[in-house]
């Protein structure tokens, strides 16, 4: 993929991120919140900014990266998404036990919640299968049509979780950085989807 | 072609009619039913409605430096008569502290018309949405917890009602 006038850079993608969470360090909130839940809450954000990071890592968009070293810096920040959800979640359990025991049960009476844990979940499962796939042997097809369904619902979940919260977030910012979250999944899907065709010759036996 | 089309029309209207018959004739029965009619069903305990709960909240005045409202109603199951003099529970996030400390929780007793109304201070979202905790848990009834949410985090006010059923 070359870089285009429409591609990201770097200086965009920090302020796409960094933006929201400045945005919610000024939130009346926080006042009254104790350390860990602010931790917790902040953790939350800057998963959603790493949700937005993995498609252009993968897609090859950011410029100065290889193909390689945008698949290992991939790899990296996936691990790094797994670990900003344990600190979400634990940061949370230690706020109010309850509140998080019935979000994980899914019998919260919170929306949002379902959305979060279904979310969790997918990123547990990827993390676990890229760090086994080596040991299990599985194929780059086999590891795709693993990966991208999972991508899929660690998206969609993610920006419902995030857009059905009433918390510290700032509306504007989060809507904005829920929007590009889901553009660069559409974008990096799409182009893996015309590849494929092209790779296949459909797009040139039609012609 | 207009026959298939015709019968068609046939069918669905006598489809609607027969429909329609079944919902009327329900409906009629139901509005017949005194029983149904006059019966109030006993309110359910809402998901959470429990969480950071502390048993045997006092009776205050008021919790803490007040700000904010909180009101209902408790209701007998069935006639729906008011209940006076019951225990009403409440708790929060507040201004003032997490639900779970011991100065964000209070009591108050309803008046001759089952009415309730504590002051407390501003409740504010908390796990992502506001929301006010209420309990009857004092045994005469069923115990029930309500977790009522406000429709905006800059309401001052937020209402929740009890039905109860005997225990």
């Amino acid at each position: 993929m070359g870089i285009g006038p429409g591609d990201p850079d770097l200086g965009a993608l920090a302020l796409a991120i960094c933006v929201p969470i400045a945005a919610a360090a000024g939130s009346d909130l926080l006042a009254w919140r104790g350390p860990v839940y602010i931790l917790a809450g902040f953790a939350g954000i800057v998963a959603l900014g790493l949700v937005l990071v993995q498609p252009l890592l993968i897609g090859g968009y950011l410029p100065g990266l290889s193909a390689y070293r945008g698949r290992r810096a991939h790899h990296w920040i996936g691990g790094a998404l797994a670990f900003a959800v344990v600190i979400h979640v634990a940061g949370l359990w230690i706020t109010s036990p309850p509140d998080m025991i019935d979000a994980l049960t899914f019998s919260s009476p919170t929306p949002f919640s379902p959305f979060g844990v279904v979310a969790m979940w997918a990123i547990f499962a990827v993390a676990l299968l890229a760090l086994l796939r080596r040991r299990l042997g599985l194929r780059l097809r086999t590891w795709r049509i693993v990966h991208i369904p999972l991508a899929i619902v660690i998206v969609a979940a993610s920006v419902a979780h995030c857009l059905l919260i009433e918390g510290t977030m700032e509306t504007t910012s989060k809507i904005v950085l829920c929007a590009l979250v889901l553009a660069a999944a559409i974008k990096v899907m799409a182009d893996l989807v015309w590849r494929k065709r092209t790779l296949r010759g459909e797009g040139i036996a039609r012609q | 072609m207009t026959t298939v089309v015709l019968n068609r029309r046939n069918l669905l209207a006598a489809g609607g009619s027969v429909l329609a018959t079944g919902v009327l004739a329900s409906g009629v029965s139901g509005l017949l039913l005194p029983a149904r009619a006059e019966g109030l069903a006993p309110t359910e305990s809402m998901s959470g409605g429990a969480n950071n709960y502390r048993k045997g909240a006092a009776i205050v005045e008021r919790i803490g430096k007040g700000g904010f409202w909180m009101s209902g109603t408790v209701r007998r199951a069935g006639d729906g008569a008011p209940l006076a003099g019951q225990r009403i529970q409440i708790w929060a996030h507040t201004v003032e502290g997490q639900e779970h400390e011991p100065q964000s929780h209070g009591a108050t007793l309803t008046d001759k018309d089952g009415k309730f109304r504590l002051e407390m201070p501003q409740i504010i979202p908390i796990f992502g949405q506001p929301h006010g905790h209420l309990a009857y848990d004092s045994g005469e009834f069923k115990t029930v917890f309500l977790r009522p949410v406000m429709r905006s985090a800059k309401e001052t006010s937020l209402e929740a009602h009890f039905v109860l059923q005997p225990a």
